[in-house]
């Protein structure tokens, strides 16, 4: 280990793996990438399931054998690893401080610094749901953790608050290993999770979803004995008299996930109230020079083909940044509008050339659509659509042509055919 | 008779309309994709899924593995029975046979190196 890299990467999972590769095939062969767990690929590693890779690669790949294709390419190339490596802080001018058993702790200095530490999954301390604290209530990510990586289930008769992907692909993981999964609840209208893992996962096994429903008790002292589900209203209130009973063991928690941004706000970057995320311009850098950011601690993405394609851009940046400096920033806001939960990037530096794909959410389900990016009064571009969901990030491309255009903030919009 | 589906090949997850005569099929609608009418004309008959689970080496570890073809959907829990009895030496890598044969379809290969 050195005290000075050209760029230092803040996590090894599948962000911070494409772009490590990415700056190396841009020309800065100096590399640190720090990693907290004993080995790279973040939590692929304990996405067992298929599924991934449908995109990138055109086969469907499990999380290990995804993040092995990017642990292969890393470790072809002289990119500098270490694991059980915590980041500390990460300091203006740079300099990014560290723990390992190995050096205690200690600090390198970066010409540029990547961000890729992910994010991690919403608690149960944020819903306040009444009850004890029993043992048996768990994040899906920790149950998977348990039944995937230590070879232990967590319970036998599960009940399961959140539809998002990884409640789903629990669901069905525990079902396989012999477990009983009674209901997965959702206080929204509609699913978070992929339509395809409503299919696969719960209606493979006939285990309910009830949609506008949640969880409003936890029963148990020592372990979990059972939980009341009760249906919401439209402002996700409980309504009296609709109360169900479960006896079960376990209640696993699959309500959202945060992208993990504490070394980001202590180093005093902007974070975006929408994303959690910093705020960064099209090329993934925040607003303190030669800081990008990427993959799921700059926004949660629906897939991980996804994450690598925003990393290696990021990469690529941090790489030409090492190489060639930042010309003149020349911003313009990108915001979002009626109907738009967020939009990334949120500044578009004009001196920057080349295409730019926005990604954003819509707050809600609407059919026929139309989603349209507005500089002032002049349109840019306009695309209808039969559907748009929330739980699926949608993207639409700005071609150079437009991006001339542009002269003040843009705003991404979506109304009601 | 009308069977309405989810396809499962990708994310997008299209809605597939599959017209059924006397067992046979004879119009798929709603598909994006060649994937995606293959899938629906296989899921009205014969429905299957890959399995993944893990397999517990001898050293103690816990090795992610899969089939390698899609087995019966009837036949998954069986298969998940001979993938719990199953173990393995390390190391393996991705790819690895571990169980010939698991079921008609298919065998258990490892989906990750340890």
């Amino acid at each position: 280990m050195k005290n000075v890299y050209d760029i230092v990467i803040i996590g090894g999972g599948p962000a911070g793996l494409a772009a490590a590769v990415a700056a190396y095939d841009n020309g800065v062969k100096d590399i640190l990438v720090l990693e907290r767990e004993t080995r790279l690929g973040g939590i692929l590693n304990q996405c067992i399931h298929n599924g991934f890779g449908l995109t990138r690669f055109k086969e469907s790949l499990t999380g290990p054998e995804y993040a092995a294709r990017f642990v292969d390419e890393v470790q072809k190339r002289d990119i500098e690893v270490l694991t059980e490596t915590t980041v500390l802080s990460l300091a203006k001018d740079k300099t990014v401080t560290a723990m390992n058993t190995t050096y205690g702790v200690f600090s390198v200095q970066a010409k540029a610094v990547v961000l890729a530490m992910g994010c991690r999954e919403r608690s149960r301390g944020a819903l306040n749901v009444a009850g004890s604290r029993p043992a048996g209530v768990y994040s899906a990510g920790t149950a998977q953790k348990y039944v995937n990586i230590k070879g232990y289930l967590p319970g036998k008769s599960v009940v399961i608050l959140g539809s998002g992907d990884i409640g789903l692909i629990m669901a069905r993981r525990m079902t396989l290993e012999g477990a009983k999964v009674y209901a997965v609840c959702e206080i929204m209208p509609y699913s978070s999770g992929l339509k395809r893992n409503i299919a696969q996962c719960l209606d493979d096994f006939n285990i309910p979803l009830y949609l506008n429903h949640t969880i409003t008790k936890i029963e148990g002292d020592k372990r979990v004995t059972g939980v009341v589900v009760s249906k919401v209203d439209e402002n996700k209130r409980p309504i009296a008299g609709t109360e169900m009973h479960f006896d079960c063991d376990t209640v696993l928690f699959s309500v959202g996930l945060i992208p993990e941004n504490e070394l980001t706000k202590e180093a005093g970057i902007i974070i975006s109230p929408k994303t959690r995320g910093a705020v960064v311009d099209q090329n993934r850098e925040t607003p303190m020079d030669g800081v990008f950011a990427c993959g799921n601690v700059l926004q949660v993405h629906d897939l991980v083909d996804y994450v690598s394609e925003e990393s290696e851009l990021a990469g690529k940046c941090a790489a030409n940044y090492v190489l060639n400096g930042n010309g003149e920033r020349d911003e313009v806001n990108v915001i979002n509008g009626k109907n738009i939960g967020y939009v990334v990037p949120q500044r578009l530096n004009k001196t920057v050339g080349g295409m730019v794909k926005l990604f954003f959410r819509v707050t809600n389900t609407f059919r026929d659509c139309s989603i349209r990016v507005k500089c002032g009064d002049k349109v840019l571009l306009e695309r209808k659509k039969k559907i748009a969901v929330p739980g699926e990030m949608e993207t639409l491309l700005l071609t150079e042509q437009k991006l001339a255009m542009v002269d003040s903030d843009l705003e991404v919009e979506l109304t009601e055919n | 008779m009308k069977k309405t589906l989810t396809c499962i090949e990708c994310p997008i997850g299209c809605t597939i309309e599959v017209e059924l005569q006397d067992g046979n099929v004879i119009s798929v609608q709603g598909n994006g994709c060649p994937r995606g009418r293959l899938y629906a004309e296989n899921e009205v008959v014969c429905p299957k899924r890959v399995v993944t689970s893990t397999v517990r080496a001898k050293s103690g570890e816990m090795i992610p593995v899969k089939t390698d073809a899609p087995v019966k959907k009837s036949e998954i829990f069986a298969v998940m029975e001979k993938i719990n009895a199953t173990t393995c030496e390390l190391p393996v890598k991705i790819g690895d046979v571990l169980v010939e044969h698991i079921s008609d379809d298919a065998n258990l290969i490892a989906a990750g190196n340890a």
